[in-house]
């Protein structure tokens, strides 16, 4: 178990605490459990913080990712070498593979970082290329606090404290899910791939040829 | 300082630490208490207010109580239709529309044009307006027939029913809910293909993985024999089976995989009540010495309770995101939150469901504050060897039920009863404490006499309702052990996580089994074993109390417990599950995929 404690030992106290304190005050309102309104999520439930891809381009979580796309998502971090994220990571790479050419186009696939601080866009490519991630497939970092919104906000937590801080506990699920059909569910990830297709393939709205 | 770190990111999702905070900034602003707004002491203030464990939602609004009646049609009758068309078949009639289900077992023994010993019904899965309480606004529904609850299916056993069910719903749909089907019929002796297992999900342009095609409708047949029935024929031909395995109070619910609790939170679930000659749904029943004569027709009251939930403009919601879902803070019962029933000063069998999704219950019966008595006639809709007499209180898992015997005639026309839960939950895990005077869900109202005589039969400690099969552990071919926690951001037994093409037990048709079910601290579980009632032996390694001594589908394991149950898999081979009928825990996979075979 690591958890994000003993990750930020090396980051540094000051900056941690800067984090921290500029996080405190600048959280907007609409990045918090969204009340529902019996309208769809969409912009009143996911934030629309900037994020950055494994070729450095900065996209509005919301705006660029999110909305009206059919979207797959996951989380990890580039070190998880306990069984998890590299499975998780084998596992979307088949569904990929299975998709073929609807990702990128019509299905989105995004890994976000667990551990934005040390993630950077630059070993987040790596870690793609190692994986032989095909186009279409983003790997996204950011500032934690924003992160840790976004992970809150796809329900990749417990109830637990304890087991929230277990970042490991949070890279074997997916989520699948349409922004304009607000239709959401999950997949387990580490099982087969075959387990995350099949929930892809019953969010998806089939395409009804004449 | 890494302190401030962890808590201050953790309020980022937690709106009560955040309004502690702001508070605590008024407090300083208003005391002058410099030191306080330093940020170091907010952040450190900020870390001694417990956290919420998960998004807190408002309460539901205020709904105005007693204005509405459940509905008549609830105590009904489905009825029959002449004919289907095209007719049914063993083999799905794919090229007519049906979607590609597996052949029907034993088709010519409860399909036979000869004897006519079979009924036809037909039934829409339809969107359709619904209001839950006159405060809040109408809105839509997925229902059977379009309606909340559904249909009421009131059978006989030896005679099959053949439901053919059309998928209406609106495949366009924005919001929970996913617009195919798969249809259980929540504890009926059914064979495989037409149990409703998870992955058979199917609408007209979409098959489950475990189903070879898409369709239209789906033509489920539910034979309404004896699990035993195989045995019973060996020396009798015409035989259905073993009467002491006889069910009474059932429900058919959406069992689509991954998307149960936003279906049946959607209003998709009704009753099926199955009769025979010893409850032969006839109080009148003279003629027949085996009769139990209980309160029937229109005094054999189906109730379903479920917790829902409700945003500030009075639309239901769920949470689509949350790994343990939202607590309904209002009990809809029938369809309706906080409704009447008017009651004759007579004897009434009401059957009571919780029919979830997180809510357990304990109701009591409550008049001008005083706890009253009832008769306890069933556990799981399987009656009793004996009726348990002058009892309090039942206390309900989420899919278990109860039946029981009011007799209204102890009270003054006039009078208004309450049916009282006692049982206090400040989340989805468990029940936090048993509370009175608890939270009225329905009033019944006294209001007049009967106009025909009562001739339901007085029930005593004495009358002798139902015999129970005998546990014969020499038949018992296998143990197994599952265990019921949550790993990974998962529900998980024996710590995996469910596939549906995977099979964990293959026990083998006549045999039986005696599994153990046990759960570590977090939550209860309440789980349901599909087709065939089974027996607790033990809970905790002592026997069960009274009401659980009795053939059962659900079990629910509270915080830390355990309990060993006695199994038997007869007659119809195929695929079917055990889960937690926690909603959220099996939509996120608290399941294990068991076969039946040769």
């Amino acid at each position: 178990m690591i958890t994000r404690r003993e990750m930020l030992v090396g980051i540094g106290a000051a900056a941690a605490a800067t984090a921290a304190l500029s996080m405190l005050d600048t959280q907007p309102q609409a990045t918090r459990y969204a009340v529902h309104t019996g309208k769809t999520h969409g912009a009143n439930y996911f934030p629309n913080v900037l994020l950055t891809n494994q070729d450095g381009e900065q996209v509005e979580f919301y705006n660029d990712l999110i909305k009206n796309k059919f979207v797959v998502i996951n989380m990890m971090y580039a070190q998880c070498s306990e069984g998890v994220c590299p499975i998780t990571t084998y596992n979307m790479r088949q569904v990929q593979t299975a998709l073929g050419e609807r990702v990128g186009r019509d299905i989105h696939m995004y890994s976000i970082t667990l551990l934005p601080d040390f993630d950077t866009p630059r070993v987040l490519k790596k870690y793609a290329l190692d994986n032989k991630v095909g186009p279409g497939w983003q790997f996204l970092t950011g500032k934690s606090a924003d992160i840790e919104i976004i992970r809150k906000k796809l329900g990749f937590y417990d109830l637990d404290p304890k087991v929230d801080a277990d970042i490991t506990q949070h890279a074997g699920v997916v989520r699948i899910g349409h922004d304009a059909y607000d239709k959401w569910m999950m997949a387990p990830a580490l099982g087969s791939h075959k387990t995350i297709l099949q929930k892809i393939h019953h969010a998806d709205r089939p395409l009804i040829h004449a | 300082m890494l302190d401030h770190e962890e808590n201050s990111s953790d309020a980022a999702g937690a709106p009560v630490a955040e309004e502690s905070r702001r508070n605590l900034f008024k407090l300083a602003m208003a005391g002058g208490a410099t030191s306080l707004i330093k940020p170091k002491h907010t952040a450190a203030a900020v870390a001694e207010e417990p956290l919420p464990a998960a998004p807190v939602y408002p309460p539901s609004p205020p709904v105005l109580a007693w204005q509405e009646s459940i509905p008549e049609y609830v105590y009904k009758a489905k009825l029959p239709i002449s004919a289907l068309n095209p007719p049914p078949q063993e083999v799905a009639n794919v090229a007519m529309g049906e979607c590609g289900r597996n052949p029907i077992q034993r088709w010519a023994d409860f399909y036979n044009e000869t004897n006519n010993n079979f009924d036809l019904y037909e039934l829409r899965l339809k969107e359709q307006l619904h209001t839950f309480n006159p405060a809040y606004p109408a809105q839509n529904i997925w229902g059977y027939d379009g309606m909340y609850p559904g249909p009421t299916f009131k059978a006989r056993y030896g005679r099959a029913a053949i439901v053919r069910l059309f998928n209406d719903l609106p495949q366009n749909h924005v919001g929970f809910g996913s617009p195919e089907t798969s249809m259980h019929l929540h504890n009926l002796h059914t064979p495989s293909e037409s149990d409703g297992f998870p992955g058979d999900f199917w609408s007209a342009v979409k098959a489950g993985p475990t189903l070879a095609s898409a369709g239209a409708y789906k033509d489920h047949c539910y034979p309404n024999v004896y699990a035993g029935y195989d045995q019973s024929r060996i020396s009798d031909p015409t035989a259905i089976g073993d009467p002491r395995e006889a069910l009474g109070t059932l429900w058919y619910h959406d069992h689509t995989l991954g998307a149960t609790n936003a279906n049946v939170s959607k209003g998709m679930a009704g009753f099926y009540l199955l009769y025979d000659d010893i409850d032969s749904g006839n109080e009148n029943d003279f003629n027949n010495p085996k009769a139990l004569r209980l309160p029937s027709g229109d005094y054999d009251v189906p109730l379903m309770f479920q917790d829902m939930r409700f945003d500030a403009n009075g639309m239901q919601f769920i949470d689509q995101f949350g790994p343990e879902g939202v607590l309904g803070d209002m009990v809809v019962v029938n369809g309706k939150i906080k409704p009447y029933f008017k009651v004759a000063r007579r004897r009434y069998r009401l059957r009571i469901l919780n029919g979830g999704p997180t809510r357990f219950y304990e109701f009591y019966l409550v008049h001008k504050g005083a706890v009253k008595p009832f008769i306890h006639i069933s556990n799981d809709g399987n009656l009793f060897e004996w009726p348990l007499m002058n009892q309090t209180k039942l206390a309900l898992g989420m899919a278990e039920r109860g039946d029981i015997v009011v007799d209204f005639s102890a009270f003054p026309i006039g009078s208004e009863v309450f049916l009282v839960n006692r049982a206090v939950q400040d989340d989805t895990r468990k029940i936090k404490e048993i509370k009175s005077p608890g939270d009225q869900v329905l009033k019944f109202i006294v209001d007049r006499n009967p106009t025909e005589p009562d001739n339901s039969r007085v029930l005593t400690a004495n009358t002798f309702m139902r015999a129970l099969p005998p546990i014969d552990l020499t038949e018992v071919a296998a143990r197994r052990t599952f265990a019921f926690g949550r790993k990974g951001g998962l529900w998980v037994v024996n710590d995996k996580i469910f596939e549906v093409n995977t099979i964990d037990a293959s026990p083998k048709r006549g045999t039986a089994e005696i599994w153990t079910l046990t759960t570590g601290g977090g939550w209860a579980h309440p789980i349901h074993m599909h087709f065939e009632e089974g027996r607790i032996l033990k809970r905790n390694g002592l026997p069960p109390p009274a009401h659980e001594r009795g053939r059962k589908d659900v079990y629910v394991l509270h915080l830390g417990e355990t309990v060993e149950i006695f199994m038997r898999f007869r007659d119809f081979n195929g695929k079917y599950v055990m889960h937690c009928h926690n909603l959220p825990h099996e939509d996120h996979e608290m399941m294990v995929r068991w076969d039946i075979v040769d």
